[in-house]
Order: C-alpha cells, then structure tokens, then sequence
C-alpha cells in the first residue's frame, strides 16, 4: 500500500519503497530539486525539509517513517516566494553559491515559527545545524533578524 | 589594464531584429577586423531585443563568486540602461564565440574591468548614431540615458528596442575611440547589487548542475578503487543487474599512469558503474556492490611517513636552490637573535557542499554535456582524448556550481560520465556520493618549511633560509606543490635562502582557493610573528619596518611559465596595515586577560590584504574568535559592494574552517576521511564579527576570490600566542588540541 504525504499542501501518493530517504523521494520522484543533497549523513543540513512544522534532515529518513504527515519544502514555504525570509534572504543578499540556502531558509522558517522575534542565541542553536562552504552565516543572522522585524511590523498593520 | 591592438568590436543583426554586439579578439593569424566569427574569439556580448529587453550573457562559470552579475553590471553601467530591466543568462561553452571561459586565479575582474565597459560604451554609442540618422541630427546633440536615446534640443527620444534594428547596421566604434565614462558618473557600478539568481535561489528553482533533468535521463554512481589508481579485477555485477531500478552495471578498466608524480589530469580512472532510473536506486545497488581490486602502488602511503620523509630530506643538501642573496650563515652569526622552525600543513579536500556530478548525452557521434566545471575547455579536450571523438562533437553547457573553489579547474567526473553515456546511448546524470567526493579529490597538496631567521640589534630581520619539503619528482612539482622563488619575504631580507626538496607522491592534488598561498601565509606571517616578539617588537611595527626594507617600494616578482612577473608594491601593502591597525584599534584597547588580537597580512592575485583578528582562550584550549577586521587594497574600484564584501566574510570563514580542524590523511593509501563529520566546516555560532574595509588606490581593479583567505589563518594563530604563549606550527590547531569555544 502506497505511503501518503501532503507535500506543499497537496495530497500525494509515493511510489518509491518505504525504506527510500524522504530527500530522494523529495527530489527524484517528486521532481522538487529546491531541497538539496549534500552529506547524505544529516551533517550539513542542506536537505533540510518539514515535517509537521518541525524542521528534519530529509536525507537520514525513510518516507515511511513520515507516513501520512505535512511536508512542506521550500518550493512550498510560500506561494510567491514572498515569505519575509525570502524577503530578507534577497535584501541582505545572503547567498554566495546558493546551494545550501534552502536548507538553511527552512531552518529558519522554524525557528521564526517558534519565536518570531529570535534572540542570537536562539539563531545559534537553530541554525548551527546547517553547514554553508562559502561561509554566509553573518548575512545569515542579519537577514533572520531582518525577517523577524518585517514580521512584527506585518502584525501591526 | 591593456587592450590587445587586435580586438575589434563587431555587430550582426540577431535574426528577427534587434541587435547582437560583442567584442572579438582576433587569433594570432589575424591582424584584420573580422570577416565573420570562425576564427575570432568575442570577449563578451550583448542583445537588445525590439522590444527593448537587454539581455546580458557572462561567459565564465559561476561557482558561487558572484561573476554572473559582476561581469554584467561592468557593461550595463556603460550601455547606460536601467540594472532593474537587464536579463542576465549564462553563456554556454563556446569559446568561437565568447573568447576564454574559465573561472581562476580570480581573474574575472582585472581581465574583463576595460573590455566588458568598451562593449557597453560602443553599444551606446552605436545607439546613439542610429537615433542621431533617424531624426537626421547630429550625434552630438544626443545622449543616452535608462534605456533610451535622447535629442538634447528637441526633448525628443526613443528606445534601445527601438534603436536596435538600426544601431546593428552603425559603423562599429574603435575600441580605443570608445569614451567611457568617469568614476564620478557611475549609478551600476560601486552599487550594492544583489546577485542575480538570487531569487531563484530562495525559491528553490532547479539551477544547479545536480538538479538537471532530461527526458529518458537515467542515473549513474561510479564506484573507484579507496586507493588512487586502483583497478577493478571482478565485481558481482550479475547481482548488481538484479536490483531494482538498475539497468546497466558494468566494469571500466581503464588504467591511470600511477607513477611518482601524479599529472594534472590522469584521464578517465578505473572503476565499477552502475545505471539506473534514479540515483538512490543505483546508490543502493552499489552498497551491494563487491569489488575486487588491484589496489596497486599508492597502496603503500601513509600520511605518517611523508612527515618522517620530509624531516629526513631537510637534514640533507637540497635538491634545488630557488634563490640566494647575500649569506645567510654569516649574517647568522652577527644575528642579535636566531630562531629556527619547522611548520607544516595537511592535504585539504575543497568539499564544495554539491557533490561532484556531471550529465551527457552520447548520440549519432555527438556528446552533448551539462557540467559545473571552472574549465570547461580542458575537460572538453580531456574527453576529446579519452574518448575519441573530435572536439567540435562535444559541446557543454554550463550551469551553476553548488561552490568548487578550485575542484572544478579538473574534470575526472566530466569523462566519467562521458565515458557511461557513450556506452549506454541515453542522457546520463552522475552523481557523486559525499563520500566519493571527499575521497576523490585533487587535494590541497600539504607541505613542510624548516625555517631559520636572524634578527640584528636594532630589530631589523636580516637574514632568513627555508628549506621548503614538497611532493614531486625530480624538477617537477606535483600540481599546486610549488612555490615562486619570489614569495614574501624575498626581496626584503639582504640574506635570504630559499631552497626545496620534494618527495614522491601517488595522489591527485590542486588548487584550493588560493592556492599555495592559503598554506604558506601561515607559515610565513606566523614565524614572521616569531620574529617580532624575540625582538621584542610590536607585530605591527616590525612588519611596517619590514615592508621599508627592500630599498623600493616596487620589488620585482619572478614571471612563472615564460610570462614576465609582477610586482610587489611594499606602499600598498603598508596601506593596508596600517588601515587595518587602525580600525581595529591596535595597541590602544584594553582586552581582557585570555583575550588578544594578531595580525598577519598577504599579497595574492594581484590583492593586498592585512587581517586582524581578536580571539579569546578559555580553559581546554577552547577558542573563541569574536571579531577580525580585514583591510584589503585591489585597486581604484569596487565594481559590486555586495559581492566584494561576501567574498572577504567567506573568506574569513574559509580560513576558520581549514585553520581549526581540517585534514586530509592517508592510511595505507586509503584518504581517511569521508564525509563533513571527519572534516568539518565552520560552523554558524563559530562565525566571527567581521569588518572589512577596502583602500582604494590608483591601480587597475582586481579579483576577490582568494586574496582575503591566506592572512586569515595567521592572524587568527599569531592572536592565540598573544593571548596563551603557545606558538602554533602544525595545521590544523586541532592537533595541538585546540577547540571552538
């Protein structure tokens, strides 16, 4: 019997055998390749996806073990990639290769969920899981913060 | 920044109208302006299309240096249209029509800073002619401004897309009559200008080499010998063909020359392919996969016996001199204070965060690639040669690279996959695991220095010997294993030295970002510090003295591979220390105890850079480095704020990370380390405070890519012996039993 997701909202029904990481699922069966293979040992968080809003390293878990939950990939993270960390991400300039920004941008989509006003401690804990090579993490706490304001001043509209 | 006298500019009219322009460097045969584009090789170009779209193509790879919107912004700023409306794409390799397109030495500013303006400029002006013969006035009485041409008397005007038809057909400019404007008037370049696939990259859009997908595209892994060059005797490939998914699996035994130094590129190295529908299904098969190997020579290596080896070959005569003046052991023994050293550096694996992979299509004789490589012309002359086929057949596109810093400049994945699609006759992705790219690299080559100094009286270093241990064999370095007989501080010192030695070795190496330079700015600016405090001089002060002691401010450099050297301008190197002592406060600040600032400083790819970095030690060696300031001089310009000043934070990262805990060992041949968990990246609450500062000066502008990495290191460690007394002489610190905080 066929695993069932909601991926970005829309119910899908999986093919791959359920012992197949949910990142190859992701990108291979799915065809969303924003979500990005980089350890395959969940030590570099580029793979981040999430589950149920909680963020999980989508490259070290089988799709079985998501049955039935909410994935939501940065394809998903908003409808016009207007989600104030995109925002941000855009404003600060934040990549360099780029390759690892999905990963660190759904990071920090949870974190911002969690606390929309994150301290840099907050930010430490929440993204010291996702590894960038080019080496943005200072544009990387400055776009979160960036986004976390664009937040407050949403709500007080 | 000199123009050949050879390059024209030439117009064609793109087909449906509009305008095409480029900027053509004949061949060596031509002397004429072009006849057509066979023989010529156009440096940049640009298209105006009716209705007005500027579309903008950079040539050369983009690996995450930001070169796909600084190229463009340089020809933008001169064409004088809105950035907001340009379309920038990349290039495809196609070197007939778009000149050189390779991605090193950071040379895409100082090689494109005049030519890519000219385009920009002789397009405007072409522009201009074509408005000036419609409205039968003189060109002189118009200008251009956003995108339109304008009658300065009448007020009249109209647009690029309007113009471009006509403009085609305008008496191409002579590139040396082409007017550029002055700095004063520049609204793209110097302006902080966020990268252009940036939104593409936050939404996740399919842009990167490993995302490519083709109809009836299948997948490959290619599983190789743990040991260089070792070859597959037998594999369980009967088993292997039964897994679901696989389609093909098959042994490829082609050897690779495994002799005492390794080539460039070895060619296509023997291992064991496995195709299927998707990657994981052919990963998974692999992990089924038995191979029994010929491991070889290289078998033999272990990293414990080069460090045995190089002390053993210090102690004997050198095998070559690289440059003498004066004598260093009479000044020896005049010297107030004498100080010998020995400092070394690992292997490092670049471990760009996507893995090495590459896709092609084999069909009718054709190759048609898709590839991230920095040089897509030496990996199409590499499958030209392992493959057979003429190099007009294969045609590559390039896609953006999820980082490479230098791993690309080689190209074993293109002729590996080259090699399985010919053989299985559909488009074929491989893609490699983290642990083969890790375990396959052309290493950062490591390296030895046994160090001797003298200091006199009055604080002034005046003699100084190295005895430099590499790998190669006989005169030849294994790539990227050399060292310039002019590196710093030749030239300075009235009794210098410089000799080497080098050793076998049965591995692949090459270019890390700033290659060389990223190992021996530690060794150098560490014993440099050495030097300073056993003369009981200020870090900074005995650097400045120095930096006075050549005679000239301009010291000659040696030319390497028959072209004439550079120069090594001591005047700007000061600039920047004694910018960055500055800013940073040096010897005014009050630090607490565990607390202390270094400063290290560098001259590569044409940049100068001094760091200064201030770093806390707490109990256990933990380190915390809290801020670096980092002042670099490259030049009169900074054509993109943004992307400059990304380069220099990365680089400070960079640094950190091969500083603290990266290495790459060999146990019986075998590289030890597979993936991030063994050789970790800096890590997000490790990154610093950094400030960076650059000091215009009146020179030609240059690249970013690598000068900011290599006084990094140096700053970082020269602070912890401020802060500890513990001098560091072997990376990375983590061997001395160093910790981030």
């Amino acid at each position: 019997m066929a695993i069932q997701l909601t991926v970005n909202g829309r119910p899908v029904s999986i093919q791959s055998p359920g012992d197949t990481k949910l990142l190859w699922v992701i990108r291979e069966e799915l065809k969303l390749h924003g979500t990005k293979y980089g350890c395959g040992i969940g030590e570099c968080g580029a793979c981040t996806v999430h589950f149920n809003g909680q963020p999980i390293r989508s490259c070290s878990i089988p799709v079985s073990a998501v049955a039935n939950g909410k994935i939501t990939t940065i394809e998903g993270l908003s409808p016009d990639g207007t989600h104030p960390l995109q925002l941000a991400w855009r404003e600060v300039d934040v990549p360099q290769c780029g390759y690892c920004q999905a990963g660190q941008i759904m990071s920090a989509a949870a974190l911002l969920a969690k606390y929309p006003n994150p301290t840099d401690e907050q930010i430490d804990d929440a993204m010291n899981g996702n590894l960038c090579r080019c080496g943005t993490y200072i544009r990387i706490r400055e776009a979160i913060h960036k986004a976390a304001s664009m937040h407050a001043a949403a709500a007080l509209k | 920044m000199r123009i050949s006298r050879r390059s024209f500019l030439q117009v064609a009219s793109l087909s449906g109208g509009g305008m095409f322009l480029g900027l053509y460097t004949a061949g060596k045969a031509g002397a004429q302006p072009p006849a057509g584009q066979g023989q010529l090789q156009p440096n940049a170009f640009i298209k105006i299309a009716p209705d007005g779209t500027v579309t903008i193509l950079s040539r050369n790879p983009e690996i995450g240096q930001g070169v796909i919107t600084m190229l463009p912004m340089l020809i933008a700023e001169e064409l004088d249209v809105d950035w907001k409306h340009v379309k920038v794409e990349q290039a495809d390799f196609d070197e007939q029509k778009y000149g050189l397109q390779t991605t090193g030495g950071s040379r895409a500013a100082p090689n494109n800073w005049l030519p890519m303006q000219q385009v920009g400029a002789a397009a405007r002006q072409m522009l201009i002619a074509a408005a000036a013969a419609t409205w039968g006035v003189s060109a002189s009485e118009c200008y251009a401004q956003n995108g339109r041409v304008y009658h300065r008397p009448t007020d009249r005007s109209l647009g690029y897309g309007e113009l471009a038809s006509k403009a085609a057909t305008m008496p191409v400019p002579d590139l040396k009559t082409v007017k550029l404007k002055s700095p004063e008037s520049y609204t793209i370049i110097g302006r902080w200008t966020p990268g252009v696939a940036v939104p593409d990259i936050v939404t996740g859009k399919p842009i990167y080499g490993i995302d490519l997908e083709l109809p009836g595209m299948l997948c490959a892994a290619y599983e190789k010998c743990p040991v260089f060059g070792g070859r597959p005797v037998s594999a369980n490939l009967d088993e292997i063909k039964q897994m679901p998914g696989v389609r093909h699996a098959f042994i490829v035994d082609h050897p690779v020359e495994v002799g005492p130094v390794m080539r460039g590129d070895p060619g296509l190295e023997p291992g064991v392919a496995i195709v299927a529908d998707t990657w994981h299904q052919a990963d998974a098969a692999r992990k089924k996969l038995r191979v029994q190997w010929d491991e070889g020579p290289a078998a033999k290596q272990n990293s414990e016996d080069f460090t045995q080896r190089a002390r053993e070959l210090a102690q004997k005569t050198a095998q070559r001199t690289l440059r003498l003046d004066g004598n260093v052991d009479v000044a020896f023994s005049s010297a107030a204070h004498v100080l010998e050293a020995e400092y070394s550096y690992p292997f490092l694996s670049h471990a760009a965060l996507e893995p090495r992979n590459c896709t092609a299509h084999y069909q009718d004789g054709k190759l048609e690639i898709w590839s991230n490589t920095q040089q897509p012309k030496r990996g199409r002359d590499l499958v030209a040669k392992i493959l057979n086929i003429a190099p007009e057949n294969i045609s590559i596109h390039l896609l953006r690279a999820g980082g490479s810093f230098g791993r690309g400049l080689t190209n074993d994945y293109m002729v590996e996959v080259a090699y399985i699609a010919k053989q299985v006759g559909v488009p074929v992705k491989l893609l490699w695991s983290r642990e083969d790219d890790m375990m396959h690299d052309y290493y950062r080559p490591a390296g030895f220095h046994f160090l001797k100094a003298g200091v006199d009286q009055s604080g002034k270093l005046i003699a100084w010997r190295n005895h430099f241990i590499s790998f190669g064999d006989g005169d030849t370095y294994a790539p990227a294993a050399g060292i310039s007989p002019g590196e710093f501080p030749a030239g300075f010192v009235p009794n210098f030295a410089f000799y080497s030695s080098v050793m076998p070795l049965m591995l692949k190496t090459g270019a890390l970002r700033a290659p060389g330079h990223n190992a021996y700015a530690f060794v150098f600016q560490s014993f440099i510090d050495e030097l300073a405090h056993a003369a009981g001089k200020d870090p900074v002060e005995f650097r400045l003295q120095l930096l006075r002691q050549a005679g000239s401010d301009l010291v000659p450099l040696p030319g390497e591979g028959g072209r004439p050297g550079e120069t090594y301008d001591a005047g700007r190197m000061r600039g920047v220390i004694e910018m960055v002592a500055e800013k940073s406060g040096w010897g005014k600040r009050q630090l607490p105890e565990g607390t202390a600032i270094g400063i290290a400083f560098h001259h590569s790819f044409l940049g100068y850079f001094a760091h200064v970095a201030e770093v806390t030690v707490g109990p256990n060696k933990a380190i915390k480095v809290n801020h670096v300031w980092v002042c670099g001089d490259v030049g009169s310009q900074i054509v993109n704020p943004s992307g400059a000043i990304a380069q220099v934070q990365g680089g400070v990262i960079d640094g950190l990370s091969e500083l603290m805990a990266q290495e790459i060992t060999l146990k019986q041949g075998r590289v030890v380390q597979t993936n991030y968990h063994q050789f970790p990246l800096l890590r997000f609450r490790n990154a610093p405070k950094v400030d960076v500062f650059f000091l215009k000066t009146n020179h030609p502008p240059t690249g970013l890519g690598e000068p900011a990495v290599p006084p990094l290191l140096p700053a970082v460690s020269n602070a912890i012996f401020a802060a500890t007394g513990e001098r560091v002489r072997t990376l990375p610190l983590s061997k001395s039993g160093f910790t981030w905080m």
